[in-house]
């Protein structure tokens, strides 16, 4: 234990993610010591990451403003929707640059374990957004784990009422990668989901 | 496969330990509480990732250390193979196969065991809980892939009795479960490819436990093993998921009263049949012995018969006092063709003769090996 306001900076850093108790010593020396480390810059980024981030109105996903970049862009193609759990989800298919349609950010999945049940997700305004007919199609990008696969199924039979086609991601191989190293459930899946060639 | 060397740090009550076992019985001898069980301990916990004592993995970790390291060769047909394992008091467990990185949970495809234990008579006498590990333990080691459906299966079992409980407590009514449905699906595939397994093992077990049985009690007493599942259905497949799904639809209300999943693989048990009644209740203490002892050497025969790795690994902790001589030989007898079998004894002389090939004497945590007098 440190005395006082250092044990205190400390703990505050041991509260966030991925960070242990040794992580957090070694941040709050670096602090501490190290002289060309701004201090200032880094809580008022702090603090006006919190003022001004706030959620996109349309899809969830962190915006500046009332709405999103990718919600603004007249370039999106918007009869596509694809649905994913969090908005560091919606960084990682923009990566790819192969989807040029909407987004729509869930902030979880369904996980009674965690009290998260279908009220608490932005399911609602997603039916609300369907509800014009503007879109073609939903693809469903929740994770391929137990509580993603229970939301995509939860959404796919909500969806099955409207005249919307419902995708889900495929699971398979990873691209690069040795078919011998696949693990089997991976390779089971891609069994699964094989394509026709010819 | 066998083990060639072990070599432990900070493991249990071990600062370091190093040892090269050989082929055959291996046997380690000390009074009680010096660290012989430590020793198979180790072994079977990168077969199994866990302990047969606890379920704990910082108690394998020496205390004032902040990990313990497992370090195993193993052989088969002229090829060794390097496991690694650092367990961390704080923080990730870290594994290596032959000096690459690679995960804890593949262990098992390299090393695989059988342990008998005195704790083996509970699996006869004791809870479901125990024949259902026992079981599910089996699968996993005969198609590791299994060892994702049982756990996925337990964690939508969870997810579903805690959406029950807040059904209950919120009084939802049964109609207005929307999300309820979802498990149900996920309960009844998963469910249903572990009772396949579970059937497909008994079949498979049931010739080679009568023959351990006679090979152990020295006489045939007509043994048998049943599934008792807590869903009747018959064989296939389809028809279990059928009644399966049908048993959660009509069993919801009371589902949500009790607040609990009442169907499924977690609530199976088995009857292990002695010449025609449940050895439960009706063994005496010697067949029960008997029997838990057959089990085991049946599992181990019956994964020789599939591994492409040679035989497993058996463990015998502390087994040979608890027999009476002619159990003692018996057993001694039928574990000899194995590639290796590892034996802790309190008492040397506990151990039939014939096992006392290789014998390594454990003290305080110091290992010595016993150069064998030759006459």
């Amino acid at each position: 234990m440190y005395d006082g306001i250092v044990q205190e900076l400390i703990d505050e850093l041991g509260r966030l993610p991925g960070i242990g108790p040794k992580s957090a010593q070694r941040i709050a020396f670096h602090i501490l010591q190290t002289e060309s480390f701004d201090v200032s810059r880094l809580s008022s980024v702090l603090v006006e990451v919190r003022e001004k981030v706030k959620f996109c109105e349309i899809c969830g996903n962190v915006s500046e403003e009332v709405t999103c970049g990718i919600c603004r862009d007249p370039r999106r193609d918007p009869t596509f929707i694809c649905v994913v759990e969090e908005a560091k989800d919606v960084v990682a298919i923009e990566r790819t640059r192969e989807f040029r349609g909407l987004y729509h950010v869930l902030g979880g999945a369904i996980s009674p374990i965690d009290g998260i049940g279908p009220d608490d997700l932005r399911i609602r305004q997603l039916m609300t957004r369907l509800a014009d007919g503007t879109v073609m199609e939903v693809i469903i990008a929740t994770d391929p784990n137990l509580e993603g696969e229970a939301t995509a199924t939860y959404l796919s039979r909500l969806l099955k009422t409207l005249e919307i086609k419902v995708s889900r991601l495929a699971s398979g191989l990873p691209v690069g990668g040795d078919l011998e190293y696949a693990d089997e459930v991976t390779l089971g899946r891609a069994f699964e989901g094989r394509r026709t060639v010819s | 496969m066998h083990v060639s060397s072990l070599s432990l740090r900070d493991f249990r009550n071990y600062a370091t330990a190093d040892i090269e076992p050989g082929l055959g019985s291996v046997v380690l001898v000390g009074s009680n509480g010096q660290g012989k069980t430590n020793i198979v301990e180790a072994i079977n916990f990168l077969a199994t990732l866990g302990s047969h004592r606890t379920s704990i993995d910082s108690a394998l970790i020496r205390q004032g250390s902040d990990a313990a390291i497992v370090r195993v060769n193993l052989a088969h047909d002229g090829r060794t193979i390097l496991l690694e394992a650092q367990l961390n008091r704080n923080g990730a467990n870290k594994a290596q196969v032959n000096h690459a990185n690679a995960k804890l949970r593949d262990f098992p495809r390299y090393i695989s065991t059988v342990i008998f234990a005195p704790e083996d008579l509970m699996l006869v006498r004791g809870e479901p809980s125990g024949r259902r590990k026992f079981m599910d333990d089996l699968i996993i080691q005969r198609t590791p892939r299994l060892a994702g459906v049982v756990s996925d299966y337990d964690r939508v079992l969870k997810q579903r009795n805690t959406l029950l409980k807040t059904a209950r407590v919120k009084d939802i009514d049964s109609g207005n479960l929307g999300t309820l449905d979802i498990w149900d699906e996920r309960l009844v595939a998963l469910g249903t490819e572990i009772t396949s397994e579970r059937r497909r093992l008994l079949a498979d077990l049931s010739g080679p436990l009568g023959e351990a049985y006679e090979a152990i009690a020295g006489s045939d007493h007509a043994v048998s093993i049943d599934l008792k599942p807590s869903i009747d259905a018959p064989e296939s497949a389809a028809a279990y998921a059928e009644k399966f799904k049908n048993l959660l639809e009509t069993g919801r209300v009371q589902e949500i009263e009790r607040g609990m999943t009442l169907v499924g693989p977690h609530r199976d048990d088995v009857e292990f049949g002695l010449n025609n009644l449940p050895a439960k209740g009706y063994a005496s203490h010697g067949e029960t012995w008997s029997y838990a002892l057959s089990l085991k050497l049946s599992a181990a025969r019956l994964l020789r018969s599939e591994s492409v790795l040679g035989d497993p690994i058996l463990i015998l902790d502390d087994v040979f006092a608890e027999l009476d001589s002619a159990r003692r030989e018996r057993l001694a007898e039928a574990v000899a063709d194995f590639e290796q079998t590892f034996i802790t004894a309190a008492v040397a002389e506990d151990v039939p003769p014939q096992l006392m090939t290789q014998v390594f004497h454990v003290k305080k945590g110091t290992i010595s090996y016993e150069i064998p007098a030759h006459d």
